[in-house]
């Protein structure tokens, strides 16, 4: 077969194109930015969604993934936010929040924001089409030629934009918060800005909320843009909770991130219970002596699949990459992970690692493991590393003769696994959170069955 | 020595008046070390029940055969040394004893205080009180002792149907026993075994004997790689458990550890079986002679 030739287009590339033309118009946004919106969609519309033979999506195909596209979300009505405020405090969300609800920027439910901190709606900034924001929210895109990006270019509603001013340090976490609301079913396109001005310091921390009128739980398309900026000095440590329940949910993230010199970006991400998830990090350090430290774990089951995809561009000399990511599958789940570190040919000094580690629990489940490295540049140090494998049936052994039955030996080592990147996170609160998940998802797998009982009646 | 053979006259008499049937209510006085001892000596008492007995146990790895025919038995209060080649089947008797499951058992059974173990798996085998002093420990990154040691015990409780220990009452009885062992408060939090020393290593495990009060500890080549000093600490853990109601099968290559751990018998095994048994002299005449005597002639090529 010819690759050149472009198939038919599947009906969720029909309706994708269908919602573009009934709601542009609508969309917010100057003439800019209208214009912006329709070059992206073009693209769009040349590639389709990404399928297998697209290099990058090779081991996701999303063609064939997403059957459908779901209808766009509306802006949440009074009485679903009100019901959220409910839940929030029943549920103590933390207070210094953010919240977004189904893609929409609602500033009645967030609260408690330090000094230091401007927060406004992606809508309002794009209607204001100030050119310096505007460059600043498009200009990654052409980086990262990216479907999914283009798509989210087309059709964004909202989202919020975070200026953070020079020189302000807040310690405690900022804690972004998504809320999926929608009764049926939808799609949302949100693109978030995050603004970090020289010297400040600031700690992202990403979660996820269903709320109780989402029927089915969760179950919707969820492409979201995170575009971060980070001036001389910065540090923006970054957690994200991508978990929920929703066997049918798509969730399409795209992490844009440009490091001045001397700036520090560390992100964590925990993935679990969502269907089909892309986490795409597009990393380009444009300063001397910065540091990214990414890493993430992710527990699939059933017949989820979850990939990781990491482009980290060294443009700058002197600058350090870490990429360290775990996966545990179980059952018929698929986990992929693609981590390229690029070093540009006047990026000397770079130091880039990769590691990549996945536990596979059933011979079902499947695990894509490519690590790449493009180096132009001749005073370098870069590493990489794949791992897959079962546990290790002599520690299972030495637990099991200590008294530990089976399914509790595996879930105390697959614990210690995965444990190791949460405790990494540097932070209390959230290692607990963390920790509290990662130990609900072991617990859920073996069911109400589960063996530690088991002595007891035998 | 602890034990010396001719038992003096006091000592006899102290016996006679607790009565031998009070085995187990005298478990507490063991734990100051000197009396158990003493009692486990059969010549005293008699003998003790059976503890272990392992009858025409046949086994095999990848098709060879490790064990063959092989009959052995423990009994209360008893301290065995079971001694051989390399080679001879020492330590696969004692993973197949634990439950390992690459083993295959052929033939044979295997009895704990009259229960059959074989069709049982390594934790309920261990409730049953079985355990086994690896000869390597294995190390478990990210999981850190003390956590390790909470869910082994507890664990181990639960399936006796036994109330679990608070974190408190848990932290009380692992302080003492760790003190015992020379064994610090930062070894306890960290990874265990992960990084420790042959000796740590091996004195944790002395330890994990310590708090699970087995009712049959194997002590696979506890000795080995440890230094005189590390040899006595463990010796001297091993000593503290020596109980009427407890049988010890200590695997070795030395004499030299049965200096401190004075055995009540000492097996030969060679080619899978045991071949000869006797006192604790075999033990030293082993060390004179070595196994020559139990070494099949090579096959002349």
């Amino acid at each position: 077969m010819n690759a050149d030739i472009i198939p038919a287009r599947t009906p969720a590339e029909i309706s994708l194109a269908r919602t573009f033309d009934a709601f542009k118009a609508g969309l917010p946004g100057n003439m800019d930015v209208t214009k912006w919106r329709e070059a992206s969609f073009k693209a769009f519309k040349v590639s389709g969604l990404p399928h297998r033979r697209i290099e990058a999506w090779h081991y996701t195909d999303l063609r064939a993934l997403m059957r459908d596209a779901l209808p766009l979300a509306s802006f949440p009505g009074a009485a679903t936010i009100d019901a959220l405020r409910a839940e929030f405090a029943a549920a103590r969300v933390p207070r210094q929040r953010i919240v977004l609800v189904d893609g929409f920027f609602v500033p009645e439910l967030s609260d408690g924001l330090p000094e230091g901190l401007k927060v406004r709606s992606l809508a309002s900034a794009l209607t204001e089409g100030r050119p310096d924001l505007i460059a600043l929210l498009s200009s990654h895109d052409l980086a990262a030629r990216d479907p999914i990006v283009s798509l989210n270019a087309a059709l964004m509603q909202d989202g919020v934009v975070i200026e953070v001013a020079p020189s302000t340090v807040i310690a405690e976490p900022i804690n972004l918060v998504h809320a999926t609301a929608s009764p049926t079913p939808a799609a949302h396109f949100s693109r978030s800005a995050l603004i970090l001005g020289a010297g400040a310091s600031l700690r992202l921390a990403e979660s996820r909320h269903i709320a109780n009128r989402a029927q089915p739980v969760g179950a919707g398309q969820a492409n979201a843009c995170l575009i971060v900026s980070l001036g001389d000095g910065a540090k923006l440590a970054h957690t994200a909770m991508a978990t929920g329940t929703a066997p049918a949910g798509v969730r399409l993230e795209s992490v844009m991130v440009r490091i001045g010199a001397r700036a520090k970006f560390d992100s964590f991400a925990l993935v679990a219970g969502i269907g089909l998830v892309r986490r795409q990090m597009f990393v380009r350090f444009e300063g001397a002596e910065s540091e990214a430290l990414l890493s993430g774990v992710s527990l699939l089951g059933g017949r989820e699949h979850a990939d990781t995809t990491l482009l980290v561009e060294h443009v700058a000399p002197g600058c350090v990459s870490r990429e360290t990511f775990k996966y545990i599958l179980d059952e018929e789940a698929t986990g992929v992970f693609q981590g390229k570190i690029h070093v540009a040919p006047g990026a000397q000094k770079t130091d880039g690692k990769m590691l990549c580690k996945a536990m596979l629990l059933s011979d079902m489940a499947a695990m894509n493991n490519k690590p790449e490295l493009e180096i132009f540049a001749d005073d370098v140090a870069c590493g990489h590393g794949a791992t897959c494998g079962g546990l290790d049936i002599d520690q299972l052994f030495y637990l099991q003769t200590r008294g530990l039955p089976f399914a509790q030996a595996e879930a105390l080592l697959l614990e210690a696994f995965a444990g190791e990147l949460v405790d990494g996170i540097g932070h209390e609160g959230l290692i607990k959170a963390y920790r509290r998940e990662v130990s609900a998802w072991l617990s859920a797998r073996h069911g109400p069955t589960a063996a530690p009982s088991r002595g007891l009646i035998a | 020595m602890r034990r010396a053979v001719p038992v003096g006259i006091g000592f006899l008499q102290k016996i006679t008046k607790n009565g031998a049937k009070n085995f187990r209510d005298r478990r507490s006085e063991n734990s100051s070390g000197q009396l158990a001892l003493n009692c486990s000596n059969p010549l005293i008492f008699g003998r003790g029940k059976i503890v272990l007995e392992v009858k025409n146990l046949s086994v095999s790895i990848g098709g060879r055969q490790i064990l063959d025919d092989l009959d052995l038995t423990v009994r209360d209060g008893e301290v065995a040394a079971l001694m051989g080649p390399n080679g001879s089947g020492k330590s696969t008797l004692s993973h197949v004893l634990a439950g390992r499951k690459d083993d295959t058992v052929e033939t044979g059974e295997v009895l704990l205080n009259g229960e059959s173990l074989l069709n049982l798996e390594p934790d309920a085998r261990a409730a049953k009180g079985l355990f086994l002093a690896f000869q390597y420990p294995v190390e478990i990154p990210g999981v850190a002792t003390l956590t390790f040691l909470k869910a082994a015990l507890n664990a181990q409780r639960k399936q006796r149907g036994q109330e679990e220990f608070s974190t408190p009452d848990f932290m009380k009885r692992v302080k003492a026993l760790a003190g015992k062992l020379k064994i610090s408060q930062d070894m306890l939090k960290r990874a265990l075994n992960a990084g420790f020393s042959g000796g740590e290593k091996k004195r944790m495990e002395i330890l994990q004997m310590a708090l699970l009060e087995p009712a049959f500890a194997i002590l696979d080549e506890t000795d080995s790689g440890l230094d005189i000093d590390a040899l006595r600490v463990v010796a001297d853990g091993v000593n503290a458990l020596r109980s009427p109601a407890r049988g010890f099968l200590i695997i070795t290559h030395y004499q030299r550890v049965l200096d401190y751990v004075v055995p009540d018998i000492v097996h030969v095994m060679a080619q899978g079986r045991i071949v000869r048994s006797g006192g604790k002299e075999l033990a030293v005449e082993l060390e004179k002679s070595g196994y020559r005597d139990y070494v099949a002639e090579p096959a002349v090529a």
